[in-house]
């Protein structure tokens, strides 16, 4: 018999569920579930269409440690309607953002989303009203609101306004980060605009390097849990403010950013305009080569 | 949505002290497994709700084979299939059946 060498690759985010990234996240055995899936509380809309149900209306919510810090976590199921936000789902994540509040702890969002839920359009609206209110509150209150985006289902629509409110956002190549979606744009502006099967175009419009290059997030890593786990580590040590300065400057650095890159057609001549030597490599490159590569970014500041 | 249920006496006990375990996600093809520890050693109950009607045949071998081939007594089992196979259906339980005795840290 051969002995089968262990696997010692760190599991790929994109790839695991919205319970494995938690498990692989946190320190190990330390995540406790708040309204588990035993307690069956499920979106009331769905029955109404005959769709099937979650039992955890596809978000996780609990408490755990990070390195030893008490934290709260949320995760999105991507693959259970898309991640989308309903009612409940919703509720799971301001009550968990008020708690953060309250206790005065940091939280994860562990983004995996194309947006609102359509079937429950309304409430899944005042969903996202009600969670963002709740992360500035939270941030005022000093607390840190991290975002990991990394998932099959990116962070769109109504998930990327809530992305935009954080004090800080962690992105792989994998991750997408956009309010539209690439089938939203070609419906509403036809395909000569943005065709949604061309993946490349996907990508450089809406992916992870692009994202970080424009400053839109603060932290590039692989797509591997113990990445994203170490950039969260990160990340919590890192205050935030949020205040009206803050929010001031970031209105005045996109104002520079629309004048210096509004005329571009392609994000490649973005890249050309950061100064980046061989821009069409970008997409290609390895972490490491792109991050050197990345030196000239947009810088992302405390409100990006 | 077709909702079905079944009552089986079940041969052997699920062992370990989990009182509940979930695997799986509600996606086309695929389907989330709640396993609740609530019922005595010899008796398994598992409530079905899928969105394809008709294949309630297909559930009965698929769960009567699972519980004489697994550990399963004891466990209220409820499933939400959004369309799975019954190979996968058969998979998610067996996986269900190892998550809920693993020892608890």
């Amino acid at each position: 018999m051969t002995q089968v060498a262990a696997n010692n690759v760190s599991p790929s985010w994109y790839e695991a569920s919205a319970r494995q990234r938690i498990d692989a996240l946190v320190d190990a055995g330390s995540f406790a579930e708040f309204i588990g899936p035993a307690l069956r509380e499920i979106s009331p809309h769905l029955a109404i269409f005959d769709l099937p149900e979650q039992f955890d209306d596809g978000i996780v919510v609990g408490h755990g440690r990070l390195d030893g810090t008490p934290v709260l976590i949320a995760a999105q199921e991507g693959r259970f309607m898309g991640g989308a936000f309903g009612e409940v789902h919703g509720a799971k994540l301001t009550g968990l953002l008020r708690a953060a509040s309250a206790l005065k702890q940091d939280l994860l969002i562990l983004f995996d989303t194309g947006g609102v839920r359509l079937q429950e359009a309304n409430a899944g609206e005042l969903a996202i009203a009600e969670i963002m209110r709740a992360v500035i509150e939270a941030r005022r209150a000093g607390v840190n609101v991290v975002g990991l985006i990394g998932g099959r289902a990116g962070c769109y629509g109504g998930g990327s306004l809530i992305a935009g409110t954080c004090s800080r956002l962690i992105i792989s190549e994998q991750g997408r980060l956009s309010v539209s979606g690439p089938e939203v744009i070609e419906t509403n502006r036809g395909i000569e605009e943005f065709d949604s099967r061309d993946r490349a175009l996907v990508w450089r419009t809406m992916g992870g390097k692009h994202r970080y290059l424009l400053g839109g997030t603060d932290v590039f890593v692989d797509d591997e849990v113990l990445a994203f786990r170490e950039a969260a580590i990160d990340a919590l040590k890192a205050g935030r403010r949020c205040d009206v300065a803050v929010l001031e400057a970031e209105q005045a650095r996109l104002e520079r950013r629309l004048q210096r890159f509004g005329e571009a057609e392609d994000a490649i001549e973005i890249w050309q305009t950061l100064g980046i030597a061989n821009p069409t490599e970008i997409p290609a490159l390895p972490t490491a080569a792109f991050l050197r590569a990345a030196n000239d970014r947009e810088n992302a500041d405390d409100a990006r | 949505m077709e909702k079905l249920s079944f009552r089986l006496i079940a041969p052997r006990s699920a062992s370990g002290t989990r009182t509940q375990a979930i695997v799986g996600v509600v996606a086309s093809g695929n389907l989330e497994v709640l396993l609740e520890r609530n019922l005595p050693t010899d008796i398994c109950t598992i409530d079905i709700a899928t969105a394809a009607h008709g294949f309630g045949m297909v559930w009965d071998a698929v769960v009567r084979d699972f519980v004489a081939r697994r550990s399963a007594g004891g466990l209220h089992i409820s499933v939400n299939d959004g369309g799975a196979r019954p190979d996968t259906v058969a998979l998610r339980l067996a996986q269900g059946i190892r998550k809920i005795e693993e020892p608890e840290r």
